[in-house]
């Protein structure tokens, strides 16, 4: 029977299905290279059976097989010392260390801005369309730039990148922030007037408690787009470290296993990270008193 | 200096929209004595929200005078002389009833066993003894209006002011808090300002109602009841109840020409 919260099923299809299709590209991004290895052996091309198995063991296919993406994730993670530069978790370490430096330089960004922009005329006016537009710059662009001047006045390693991730991250806060202090209705803001409250008794027992749903939807865009900073970021640094560096270090080499483990690490680390948010969102809105699903008063 | 709580000369209040000014209040002569309850009926856009919302300090007059407790409504507002409840409860959702009625006693900067006591206080008033620790959505409509008329008493102002406050509510409940409302102005003296659709409310509640009229909004009558303070609900079946709402309804149809 399913419940409402009978997510297993649904999802474990939509995994295999995705698995069956995987696999069957696999077998057939692979084959050119198979046949082609045949005919400058000059032998006969192989059976099916045989050139399935083969297209699933080749050193650099295309596409790799998902079990040797696998295993190279299990070498890379579990038998790799820590410390190793070929440690997966090395890199991402590196790379997180600098998504949540990013994303707490660029929450608090986005809230100030957010508040500013509530409670003064000018700064609603003027900074609302610069926001906007710092966003339709390629973050390709400017996140050179970024790691270059910085490097020229002396700064490198972890800000740069979390520069980055800031750049990105700002944004969802002061668009979600700025919708959640303006929620309060006028009856409450009246109410507040009648009360003869300051703005920031105002602000503290009204506007920042009604912003809260807004500030954790936006805190799991930011998170999410934080990483995907901090991996742009350590593209131009020269692909020392981080799974950026990985990506780029396997194209060059034309290591395909090695960017299909990156690229799932990354992907396993950006949906921890909104999981986290998630579960802190859940935590405050409980403690907040929320009506709790399928409640009836 | 007379009782009146709150007294006009001449009050105007102009809108200034694209289509043209919007004349919400013209020459507004009306005084309110302490321990009147005054009910201000009318139909849509006669100004008897505004009017109270220019008591309040919500608004501001363009013209004529008004004084509050003796004071202008802005200095009245500053020394938090009155309550307002508004037609939807307004509380707020991450607070539990006792806490949102600590909100105006916190911004007073009021001690703890202070706050305290004055909502035990209130919220008996209200009978919502038991329901301090609920938070607003496991309240009926009906108790959240009670809770946040408790609210506007906590800081004990002796000017309430209430704009359509059962106006969302059912007639059963409405009855009940009619009757409610009725008990405590007898027992707290507060002066009341209340703004309705229903004539049987007006009627029922009111030692004063003010027939308001729209386009430009001005008093057309103001009627004193003649009932006596004590009032049961079936005294709405009594003739004297029956004539001065007769007068109402005159008044209304009068005042606003329902062709147009």
């Amino acid at each position: 029977m399913m419940t409402k919260n009978g997510k297993t099923i649904p999802v474990l299809t939509v995994v295999l299905a995705i698995i069956a299709i995987w696999y069957a590209s696999v077998v057939m991004m692979n084959a050119p290279f198979v046949y082609d290895q045949a005919e400058r052996a000059k032998v006969e091309p192989p059976a099916f059976s045989e050139l399935i198995s083969k297209t699933m063991a080749q050193e650099r296919p295309v596409l790799p097989a998902p079990h040797q993406v696998a295993e190279e994730i299990y070498k890379t993670t579990v038998l790799k010392k820590i410390t190793s530069k070929r440690s997966l978790i090395y890199h991402s370490w590196i790379t997180l260390s600098a998504t949540m430096l990013g994303f707490i330089i660029g929450t608090a960004l986005g809230i100030a801005l957010a508040v500013g922009i509530v409670h003064n005329k000018a700064m609603d006016k003027s900074v609302m369309p610069w926001v906007i537009t710092s966003q339709t710059i390629p973050i390709l662009a400017i996140a050179p730039m970024i790691i270059v001047v910085l490097n020229a006045a002396g700064i490198s390693g972890l800000l740069p990148k979390a520069l980055i991730s800031t750049y990105l991250s700002f944004f969802p806060v002061v668009v979600g922030m700025v919708k959640g202090l303006r929620a309060p209705d006028s009856a409450q803001l009246d109410l507040m007037h009648t009360y003869n409250a300051s703005t920031s008794q105002t602000f503290w027992k009204l506007r920042w408690p009604s912003s809260m749903p807004y500030l954790f939807t936006s805190l799991k865009i930011a998170v999410a787009i934080s990483l995907v900073g901090a991996i742009v970021g350590e593209m131009p640094t020269g692909a020392v470290a981080g799974l950026g560096a990985r990506l780029l270090a396997g194209s060059y080499y034309g290591q395909t296993i090695q960017i299909w483990s990156a690229l799932f690490m990354a992907a396993a680390l950006a949906a921890v990270l909104v999981m986290l948010v998630g579960w802190a969102h859940n935590y405050v809105l409980k403690r907040m008193g929320e009506k709790p699903e399928g409640a009836i008063a | 200096m007379s009782n009146s709580v709150v007294s006009t000369q001449n009050l105007s209040l102009t809108f200034e929209t694209n289509d043209g000014p919007v004349h919400a209040l013209k020459d507004i002569n009306l005084t309110v004595d302490k321990g009147d309850f005054v009910s201000f009926i009318g139909p849509s856009g006669c100004g008897k929200t505004t009017f109270l919302r220019v008591i309040a300090d919500l608004e501001r007059p363009t013209g004529g005078t008004i004084s509050v407790n003796g004071m202008t409504p802005e200095e009245a507002r500053q020394a938090r002389a009155y309550g307002y409840v508004f037609q939807a409860a307004s509380l707020l959702p991450w607070r539990t009833i006792d806490k949102n009625i600590a909100v105006p006693l916190e911004i007073m900067g009021l001690s703890k066993a202070d706050q305290e006591k004055r909502i035990s206080d209130v919220l008996s008033l209200v009978d919502l003894s038991n329901f301090g620790k609920k938070y607003p959505w496991q309240l009926s409509g009906g108790m959240q209006q009670r809770a946040s008329i408790a609210r506007a008493l906590a800081f004990d102002a002796d000017l309430l002011l209430m704009d359509e406050p059962f106006g969302a509510l059912d007639e059963i409940v409405r009855d009940h808090l009619n009757e409610q409302l009725l008990k405590l102005w007898d027992t707290t003296n507060k002066t009341i300002c209340f703004v309705t659709h229903s004539i049987p409310e007006a009627v029922y509640l009111s030692t004063k109602i003010v027939v308001m009229s729209p386009r430009p909004g001005q008093v057309y009558d103001v009627i004193k009841s003649t009932l006596p303070r004590e009032r049961p609900l079936d005294i709405r079946e009594s003739q004297e109840f029956l004539d001065i709402a007769a007068r109402v309804r005159d008044g209304l149809k009068a005042g606003h020409s329902y062709d147009d």
